[in-house]
């Protein structure tokens, strides 16, 4: 079944970004060097970027078609948005960097999940810090948990180990395999490195210069094109 | 203890300073951060006359300022007419006019530090705000205003410390009553226009330096825990 179907342009200085795909659940992977437009497209999912034409489907809501005049804000969309830079306010404890999405959507606070994606991604002893005092890697699991917790119908990450260094990728790495399986909510997950869409990813989605030049499996990985990014 | 042997009269000074500042920057604050987040954050027509309208009380005469407010805001102006028409507001020889004239002249000293705090704020931060949720007044509410505090903070000070010594547009304003608009500056004025009053004059113009000093070491205070929030503790 199609979750999410783009199919949009956008012009950005010199890059013309033109894109249609649709992904399924799962990690869909967008995949591409630096300068490709993939957080652009990330961005026109969640809101944060108004593509100049297109339609952008989500299961059956409409949130954007620049014919039919919709574009419903980014508050209304319901997705999840993991950071490259984590983006926890640095005024609010962990805890309430957490509980912000909840808040905002005015639903009463449940426990049992709450306890539950903070042991998934073990951040329980952190809720008491704040975002200033942690590390890389911490603050990116709070980011994850912050983007969950407000029971997003997509995820996207962007490029959420990019800030991190070695030891700190593969510390969070297993993390966000453990989000793909058992959180049951699909991801966009955007990056140039082949290593970390092979273990996330199980469609990806090659983009160039503003194009998506090709779909297809985890073997799309293995072109020598492909090397030439990371 | 004979510093603080203020006469009644004296006292009445110091409180209705107090009164006026305090009033003056609470009146002068939701005007600051609007006219603040306008300049920072929006482009459109006119704004360099907004701009130039918000710090023109910092470089015309104070009397200058005082005399634009008497003809507009005084029972017989445009301003004043209609608001005690319509709504029993009167500020002319009243310390409410007081602290219109010190709200008036402290504005500038308070828009300047909260927009520079909010052209700081990173924008993606209420980008992020705004995917997990919130409509764009609960962003500006939970996360700008927060983090421009700091700068709200000295702001707010500086208004304060600004009213409390505002004389010349508020003796022009509303003159010098005692008990109505007669604050310590102009209490210290009077004083040392009349024989003997140096002694009291004296008394004044150290508590007049004490609150000043105080509002200094309050801002720096408030301002350093609104900021240290923001790096861990």
């Amino acid at each position: 079944m199609t979750v999410l179907a783009v199919d949009v342009e956008k012009r950005l200085g010199a890059l013309h970004l033109a894109v249609r795909f649709q992904a399924k659940g799962g990690a869909t992977a967008l995949f591409g060097p630096s300068g490709a437009g993939k957080t652009s497209i990330v961005n026109m999912i969640a809101g944060l970027l108004e593509p100049d034409r297109g339609t952008i489907m989500l299961d059956d809501t409409i949130l954007f078609d620049a014919e039919k005049n919709i574009d419903v804000p980014p508050y209304r969309r319901r997705i999840g948005y993991v950071f490259q830079e984590g983006r926890l306010f640095p005024h609010l404890s962990v805890q309430q960097n957490l509980d912000y999405g909840r808040r905002m959507s005015g639903r009463a606070r449940d426990q049992e999940e709450f306890d539950r994606i903070v042991a998934m991604l073990d951040i329980a002893n952190l809720v008491d810090r704040r975002p200033g005092k942690l590390s890389g890697g911490e603050r990116q699991r709070v980011a994850v948990g912050r983007a969950l917790l407000m029971q997003p119908r997509l995820l996207l990450l962007d490029e959420p180990l990019a800030s991190l260094d070695a030891g700190h990728k593969r510390e969070i790495l297993p993390y966000l395999v453990r989000l793909r399986d058992d959180a049951g909510i699909p991801i966009v997950y955007v990056s140039h490195t082949p290593a970390e869409v092979r273990r996330i990813a199980n469609t990806v989605m090659r983009l160039d210069a503003g194009r998506v030049v090709a779909i297809g499996g985890l073997e799309l990985l293995d072109e020598p094109e492909a090397d030439a990014f990371a | 203890m004979s510093l603080f042997n203020l006469s009644p009269d004296e006292w009445t000074a110091v409180a209705l300073s107090l009164r006026i500042s305090v009033v003056a920057t609470i009146c002068a604050l939701p005007f600051g951060i609007a006219v603040g987040w306008l300049l920072a954050r929006k482009d459109f027509w006119g704004k360099a006359v907004l701009d130039g309208i918000a710090h023109l009380p910092l470089v015309l005469p104070p009397v200058v300022t005082g005399y634009l407010l008497l003809i507009s805001f005084g029972r017989k102006g445009p301003i004043g007419e209609f608001l005690y028409d319509y709504f029993g507001i009167v500020f002319s020889f009243r310390w409410t006019g007081a602290a219109l004239s010190c709200g008036v002249m402290g504005f500038p000293l308070m828009i300047r530090p909260i927009r520079l705090a909010l052209e700081a704020i990173d924008k993606k931060l209420e980008d992020a705000a705004a995917t997990l949720g919130a409509n764009r007044i609960r962003v500006f509410l939970s996360v700008t205003l927060p983090l421009a505090l700091p700068g709200i903070i000295v702001g707010v000070v500086l208004c304060f410390a600004r009213a409390l010594g505002e004389f010349g547009a508020t003796i022009t304003f509303v003159s010098n009553i005692p008990g109505e608009t007669q604050t310590i500056s102009a209490a210290i004025y009077t004083l040392t226009q009349v024989p003997g009053g140096a002694a009291a004059a004296g008394r004044l113009v150290i508590i007049a330096i004490i609150m000043a000093f105080a509002a200094l070491i309050a801002a720096e205070w408030l301002g350093r825990r609104a900021t240290m929030r923001f790096h861990g503790e």
